[in-house]
Parts: structure tokens; sequence; C-alpha cells
């Protein structure tokens, strides 16, 4: 897919999950290529039921029953799918870490910080007790929590929202990880906040040259921190660009839509264009191209089959046929294609 | 506020209850159809010989006039001599409680022993078999009387097969374990029902929390997820659950030390009925009000100290 395999950290294959229910099998992650390089920031975009954290939680295989993970995730060179869970565990947490969106949740309640650190350490590292406390006390301050030793001793209700997206972030990088996968991890604080972790995560990134994938659906994070963006609709890779590219021009009609459907920053003031209807049932998806019932860019030729996710210039990839079609960004809805 | 004082003001607390508990007591006992004296005589007594035996334990005089007795002896230290033991009621329940308090600390554990590991397995194979099983064996727990089951393991596992004692105590600590093995799973059975079927669920509500996902995450080992940040958050309200049961274990005791002919409290406690002894039924049910009083706030403390969330004020 990428011709620098060299420097790739981490590459997804066909990975699909399949939700067996009752009522059926849900694919929530549909056939997801895509390759991430060393040091670099890709942000994963779509909607709400998109797929962007169950591909996520996929990588690492988090994904609770009924969920079936399959395809490939090549990690150095590693099928993680493949790995036994022993051995897999030691990827967890120590090479490849994640944080969740809701650090009230996604913490213990009733472990102290210090505690949720150190069991961490205890995992991947040879250090001794004094030398885990010393390291935790370390990544605290790292996170920028104001003096950190004694806010080990502290559970996680005795923290404000950001300083607990912070200690998330301490105990996820507590063992040096080479990739982090951010589970919308600003989307429960306040945009202030939110600022100040984004950038916080943008530096412990230089600092520690990891790589990141940054789950969202706030396309203002994505402007702000990736280096490359992949948009996720019903569960497939549908767009993929570099940021700044992508926001110029998109080259799909789902990132158009979704670009037009957020306030931007003119200095004239527009209406919003919503994106007409729903996400597609995921049980019961619609031939061809599963955007086509909402897409104003819409032909017969996209409902006859599901385009393939193609390289449209060096640095880009579209599924979208008419990824040349399509108008600027802020532009008039086009006029109403006739099917 | 801190801790001590909080302790201190909950001991407090007991103190009116346990008022109460004495006047409610005195009068609900002499509520009961018979007198003591008609219990010593028999059926043969007559008027003038109940009369006689009456006036001889002061039971002639007006109500109010006994209870201010009963109340100024209490407050010497004085619980009263037993009307069919001649004995100081208080040695009675020194001598006695030993064994209760051993039978339902060791219930108790039974209890533990068996619901922890039982409700880990039934939530971990959610819906299969063998949650089934765990969880209809402990529906018949729940169903049956604490006296049916005490009975059916004494006739199977104790005189059938002989492999535990059919009746009581023991000298040494081994032995009261040797002993008291049936009574106690007796009694712990329906303990360890209760306990369980709260813990599977706050077991299984737990399982599905982001902070177990986070923990896997981290690379954590399964049993050090299980143990450490399930067990930790699943048996905070199971601990609430336990402390309020412990009342009914106690009542349990009554009955199942006289199914196994065991010489604890409980079992003077029914003999004192059928007898109208009512100093000891009133020394007795005193005694067990502070312990199940001072059981609450060792169960609130506790919990205080298993969920950092939770503030004693």
């Amino acid at each position: 897919m990428n011709p620098q395999t060299a420097t790739t950290l981490l590459e997804l294959r066909d990975l699909r999950t399949v939700f067996h229910t009752a009522r059926g099998a849900l694919t929530a992650v549909n056939g997801v290529n895509l390759s991430l390089h060393e040091g670099e920031v890709l942000g994963l975009v779509g909607e709400s039921g998109s797929g962007k954290s169950v591909t996520l939680r996929s990588i690492l295989r988090l994904v609770r029953p009924p969920g079936k993970v399959s395809g490939t995730v090549l990690w150095r060179g590693t099928n993680l799918l493949e790995l036994p869970e022993s051995r897999l565990r030691k990827v967890r947490g120590g090479e490849i870490s994640m944080i969740f969106q809701e650090p009230m949740t996604a913490l213990n309640p009733v472990l102290n910080i210090g505690e949720q650190i150190t069991e961490t350490l205890q995992e991947h590292t040879n250090l001794s007790s004094q030398d885990r406390n010393a390291r935790a006390t370390e990544l605290l301050e790292l996170v920028g929590i104001p003096s950190p030793k004694e806010r080990l001793k502290d559970f996680p209700h005795q923290f404000s929202g950001g300083m607990r997206q912070r200690a998330m972030i301490a105990i996820a990088l507590a063992s040096n990880p080479k990739l982090l996968l951010a589970d919308e991890p600003t989307t429960a604080l306040d945009v202030t906040i939110q600022d100040q972790i984004l950038k916080l995560l943008l530096r412990l990134k230089d600092t520690l040259g990891m790589g990141v994938i940054l789950v969202t659906h706030d396309l203002g994070v994505v402007a702000q921190t990736c280096d490359r963006v992949a948009v996720m609709y019903a569960g497939r890779i549908v767009e993929v660009a570099p940021a700044s590219e992508l926001f110029a021009q998109p080259r799909h009609a789902y990132t158009l839509g979704l670009l037009n459907s957020v306030p931007g920053a003119q200095s004239t003031r527009r209406p919003l264009i919503p994106i007409p209807g729903a996400p597609p049932n995921l049980a019961n998806l619609p031939p061809g191209c599963p955007f086509s019932p909402r897409c104003p860019y819409v032909t017969n030729a996209c409902k006859l089959e599901q385009p393939a996710l193609q390289a449209i210039s060096s640095t880009r990839l579209s599924a979208c046929i008419h990824f040349d079609r399509l108008e600027p960004v802020n532009a008039q809805p086009p006029p109403e294609v006739q099917p | 506020m801190n801790r001590w004082s909080y302790i201190i003001m909950r001991v407090l607390q007991v103190i009116p209850t346990f008022f109460v508990v004495m006047a409610l007591v005195f009068f609900m006992v002499r509520l009961l159809p018979g007198d003591p004296t008609s219990a010593i005589l028999g059926e043969r007594a007559t008027e003038a010989m109940i009369a006689r035996g009456n006036k001889e334990l002061g039971l002639d005089k007006p109500l109010i006039v006994q209870f201010g007795v009963f109340v100024g002896h209490f407050f010497q230290g004085d619980l009263g001599d037993s009307i069919n033991l001649k004995v100081p009621v208080f040695r009675l329940i020194l001598e006695r409680m030993p064994v209760t308090l051993f039978l339902t600390l060791y219930a108790s554990v039974l209890a533990v022993l068996l619901a922890v590991p039982l409700s880990f397995v039934a939530a971990l194979r959610r819906d299969t078999g063998i949650d089934s099983a765990i969880r209809g064996m402990f529906q018949i727990g729940l169903s049956m009387p604490v006296f049916y089951i005490g009975l059916q393991l004494l006739t199977i596992l104790g005189a059938r097969w002989r492999l535990f004692p059919i009746g009581g105590y023991g000298e040494t600590f081994f032995e009261h374990l040797w002993y008291l093995f049936l009574p106690a799973l007796t009694l712990g059975f329906n303990l360890a029902a209760i306990l369980m079927r709260n813990l599977r669920a706050a077991i299984l509500e737990v399982l599905q929390s982001e902070y177990v996902d986070f923990a896997r995450a981290k690379g954590l080992r399964s049993s050090l997820i299980l143990g450490k940040h399930v067990l930790r958050n699943a048996v905070i309200s199971t601990v609430t659950l336990f402390g309020l049961n412990i009342g009914g274990l106690i009542g349990g005791a009554v009955i199942t030390e006289s199914v196994f002919a065991i010489p604890g409290v409980g079992r003077l406690m029914v003999d004192s009925i059928f007898g109208r002894d009512y100093p000891v039924i009133q020394g007795l049910t005193l005694t067990f009000a502070v312990l199940v009083s001072l059981t609450f706030i060792l169960t609130d403390i506790v919990h205080a100290q298993l969920d950092p969330r939770v503030e004693v004020t």
C-alpha cells in the first residue's frame, strides 16, 4: 500500500470486525486497510457508529464478545491477531498504549492513581517497587500534574476532568510505548482543557517519538493535530489524505458533507449544511457505495458496486467515483443530481 | 469529622436503640401466653401454687413496677437470674456466647468462601450450563428453610454416611471446626445464596465497565484484573448486604443450634422461650441487639475503607 514500508509502524490489512447478534451479523469494521508511519499522527474521523473506535479496539483485540476480529494487524512484522494472549499482553501497554474518551469511567474508582500507574510498570518493567514509585512521580510531572508525589495517593474522583485525562495519559505512557491509540481523548473535556490536552499529546509524541492514532469526530481537533487523516463511513475507510489537503479539497462526497456541516473560521457566516438522512444500518448495508442514499452526487454507477479505495494522487486515496466532480468546501450544495 | 469521632458517634447512637429494644422485649415476652411458674410446675399446678410461685419471683407486681426493677438492676450491671437454671443471666450468656459467635463467624467465612469463587465462575460463564447450575443451587439455598437444609445434611452426611458428627461442639479449636462444619454450612448456605446473587450481578456490571477495558489495554494478566480491578469494585455493595444479613444469621443460629444440639445462646434462647424464662430472653435479646448494631457500624467502616468515594460524615 505504501512504498515506504521501512518506516511503517503499523499496518492494517482487510481488518474486519463482526458482531454476531441475535438479529444478524453487524459488520462494524468492514475491510479496513491502513498504515501508520513512525512518529506520525493519523486522525481517524467519522460519525458516531462509523467504526472508528471499534477499529482502534480491534488493533489490540480489545473487542468484547460477540465481536470477532479478522484480517491482519501487522505490528513491526508480527500479526497481533494471531499472537498468543501472553505475548499480546507484552504489546498491550508495553509497545502500544491506549487512552479512552472518558477518564472518569476508564480509571478504576477504588484504586489510587499511583497504584494504577505502578501496576503497568510492574507488568512491563523490572523496576523495583521504589523505582516504580519514582517513575510514577516522574510520569505525573511529565503530563503536567502539579505536586505529583502527593497526588499519587489521590483517587480519580479527587482529580478534575483535565487532570484525570492527564493521569490516564501518564498511565498509558508508563512503559514508553511506540504507538498511542487515542479514542476521542478530548471529547469529554471543555474546550480550553481540550486544547491543553492536545498540545500535551503533541509535545509527548515529539519527545517520546511515538506514532499516534487519534480517533475523533471533531474535525477541529484533526486540523490542529493530525499529519494524515482517514475518514470512515459505515465501517469502511472512504478517504485518506494529508490533513492540509483534505481540508483544502475533500475528494469524497462524505468528507465534503462532513466539512460543510461544521462551522468554519471564515469571516463571513454561512448557514451550515447538514448531511441529510442517517448512517446506514450496519446489519443491512445499501448496495454499492454505503453513502449513496445520502449523497447529493449520487448516480446509478454508485449503486451498482462498492467503490474500492483507490489512489487518486501520490498522497491521497478515495473511494468515491465522483471524487473529481466535488465542489469546493463551503460552496452551495450542488443542484439535485438526477439519478 | 475524622474517622474516630465518626465511630464514637455511631456507637453513641446505639444507646437509644438499646433502650427501645429493652422496653420492647420486656413487654413483648410478657405478652406470651403462660408464665414461668406454670411452665415450671406443669399441668397439675393449682391456682394457689402458681400465685405463690409468682409472688416469689416478683411477677405479681404491676408490670410497670417490674420494668422499673429490671431497668434498675440493669444499671447495676445485673441482668437478673435465670428462673429455670437459677444462675445469673450474665454468666449464662458469657458461657454460651463464644459458641454462637464461633458458629456465626464460621458460617460467614464458609458463605464468603462459597459465594466469591462461584460468583466469579457464574459471571464469567454467564448464561451457560455452569452458570445455571450455580444459580439453581443457590436458588434452592434461598428458598429452603434453614432447619430443613440442616436436617437433610444431618441425615445424609451425618447419620447415613457418618462423615461428620451429628451434634456437640468439641473441645479444641480444630474439634470445633470439625463439629461445627455441618451447622456452619447449613447457616452459611443461605447467606452464601444472598451474597452470590448480588456479587454475580455486580461482577457482570463491573466487567462491562471501561476501566476493565483499560486494565486489559495496559497488558495486565486476567487474574490481576479479576482479583484487583473487578473484585475490589464488585465487593462494595456486597459488603453492605453482608452486614445487613448478620441479623438473619443470628436468627438462623437459634434454629441451627437446636437442630444440631449445639450448646450456644441460640439453643438457650429457644429453651428459655419455651420455659418462659423472662430474664434470659431479655438478656439475650439485648445482647443480639448490641451485636447487630456493632456489625452495622463495622459494615459502614469497611464500606468506607473499600470505597474511597464514600466520605464518613
